[in-house]
């Protein structure tokens, strides 16, 4: 087992590490050929861009999480979490813990739509007494609390000057439009904002894995991606919480030791594994993004962070622009190629650039997911690695 | 209250205190906390300015992804601050250009 380890890239020579401390220098360069691979890489909170977002104080949820509950420290005074997805629960009941004021939990979802795609086929519920006993306690610690819920429901303005002051909450339509209206303005300090998850599939990628049309990694029933000898299990397959995780995670390990995804041993995770996938696919279903969420972007607001791109800049390139295809649209915005190469803001751009493109096409191979480099290193040490070899 | 420390629960906040350096004042700090949680927990919300607009930026994702809380730590540039646990007697410098930093500018905990 290797600790401070950071995969940086997956190619026929091998897996690729750098071993020493994140965004180290004078790393360790090691190489790994290994007879089997298995990709556990996980996933990152989606945030859909608001007017405002970029102020300090806005975090994603599962930053916002990874504070207070990780770490332990409050984010803010009073704060508001909003987003979609079951996530945003366990992220208040945190930050109550870590001593900051919940001023609300906002769901885009509607109670009417929620409703009906959480119980569909309720009968599978019943294979899920852990799964919804947890939300359910998060949902009693908020009502304990008298922490506002409410669905249908948007933070679709974020204010300040240097940092978070206020918020202005809009009520949604089914397509996620703003009503008609002012909205109502809450004086908090701090904001958590979550649309959901986005894989981390550079590795899986470089690897030559395919993936399905929501961007995640295709495997079969031993967890067997689409290229022979490699392996993914947790939520770069789809999310669905840490028991599931597990459960692929095991099934994955295996089968990539030698095993047969059918064994005996493997019972109960094919077992689990089924039904909390089935538990998966209704959130994913219920909490899925409503396509009229742009219509509470301005012209500048920020779409991509790193480099500062809004969404002015971005229509205007498409305009003035010949090309189709996404990598040179990206090019003369410059959207997507800062510091977090594009994982905060691809799927974003990718989605305004098809909206603003009239054919609504891009063209061209490139996949916003591709990274060559899946984790910083310095030049300096790929100048140094001596690059010795391990066989795994 | 910002900043305001959880008794320690199951490994959360590590309680060891130590003093950090951060644009030369000193800062409390705990052993295996991570350097924005420190930064936060001390009442700073940004510590870098970002080039073209100049505005601040702080944490934003917590897990290393969005590359938002670039700070220089110990002389070395481009690390973030979620990633980086604290050690005794790091120097911190929030950010290579003036007024980089906003505090939240009120009581702390
Ligand atoms: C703060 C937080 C709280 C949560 N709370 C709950 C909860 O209460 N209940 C629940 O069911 N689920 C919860 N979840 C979700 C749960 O954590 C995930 O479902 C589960 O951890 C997924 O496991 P995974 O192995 O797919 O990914 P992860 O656990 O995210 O693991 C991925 C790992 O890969 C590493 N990695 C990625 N890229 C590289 C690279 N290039 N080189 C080296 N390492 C790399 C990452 O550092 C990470 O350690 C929570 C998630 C978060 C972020
Ligand atoms: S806060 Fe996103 S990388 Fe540190």
């Amino acid at each position: 087992m290797v600790t401070s380890a950071h995969v940086w890239s997956i190619d026929s020579d091998g897996v690729h590490v750098m071993v020493g401390e994140a965004d180290g220098e004078g790393r360790e360069s090691r190489c790994y050929r290994a007879a089997a691979v298995v990709l556990a890489t996980g996933a990152h909170d989606r945030v859909l861009p608001v007017p405002g977002w970029d102020l300090p104080g806005v975090y994603s949820a599962g930053g916002g999480q990874a504070l207070a509950k990780g770490e332990g420290v409050a984010i803010g005074r009073r704060v508001v979490v909003a987003g979609t997805g079951p996530f945003l629960l366990p992220v208040a009941s945190s930050l109550l813990d870590a001593g900051c004021a919940v001023a609300g939990v906002f769901e885009a979802g509607r109670a009417g739509h929620l409703m009906r795609r959480w119980t569909v086929r309720p009968w599978e519920l019943l294979g899920q007494p852990a799964k919804v006993l947890e939300l359910g306690r998060y949902g009693s610690t908020l009502a304990r609390r008298r922490v506002r819920y409410a669905t249908g429901c948007a933070v679709t303005a974020i204010h300040g000057g240097q940092r978070v002051e206020a918020v202005t909450v809009s009520r949604l339509d089914a397509s996620w439009a703003p009503r008609p209206g002012v909205g109502e303005t809450l004086d908090v300090d701090a904001v958590c904002l979550g649309f959901g998850f986005s894989p981390r599939v550079e590795l899986a990628l470089a690897a030559g894995c395919r993936l399905d049309d929501r961007h995640f990694v295709m495997v079969d029933a031993q967890q067997r991606t689409s290229v022979p000898s490699v392996f993914a299990a947790g939520e770069i397959t789809g999310i669905g919480g840490v028991d599931l995780a597990l459960c692929e995670g095991t099934i994955a390990g295996h089968v990539a030791a030698g095993g047969r995804g059918d064994d005996s041993v493997l019972r109960v995770e094919r077992r689990r594994r089924k039904v909390l996938r089935a538990f998966a696919s209704r959130l994913q279903g219920a909490h899925a993004i409503g396509p009229k969420w742009t219509d509470w972007l301005n012209d500048d607001t920020v779409v991509c962070r790193c480099e500062e791109v809004d969404v002015a800049r971005l229509r205007s390139v498409v305009e003035t622009s010949e090309s189709l295809s996404l990598r040179s649209l990206m090019l003369q915005s410059r959207a997507g190629l800062g510091s977090c190469q594009a994982r905060i803001c691809g799927r974003t751009v990718e989605e305004l650039l098809l909206r603003t493109i009239p054919s609504h096409r891009l063209v061209g191979e490139g996949s916003i997911d591709r990274r060559p480099i899946a984790s910083p290193v310095r030049l300096g040490e790929i100048a140094q690695s001596r690059a010795f070899e391990v066989e795994g | 209250m910002i900043g305001h420390r959880v008794p320690d629960r199951d490994g959360a906040a590590v309680s060891t205190p130590i003093t950090i350096s951060v644009d030369g004042e000193p800062i409390e700090a705990r052993v295996g906390q991570s350097l924005a949680a420190a930064l936060i927990a001390a009442g700073t919300v940004a510590w870098r300015t970002t080039p073209r607009a100049r505005r601040p930026r702080g944490a934003f994702c917590a897990m290393g992804v969005c590359f938002d809380c670039l700070v220089v730590v110990n002389g070395r540039h481009d690390v973030r601050a979620c990633q980086h646990r604290v050690a005794a007697g790091d120097v911190v410098e929030s950010s290579p250009w003036p007024d980089g930093r906003v505090s939240d500018g009120g009581d702390r905990g």
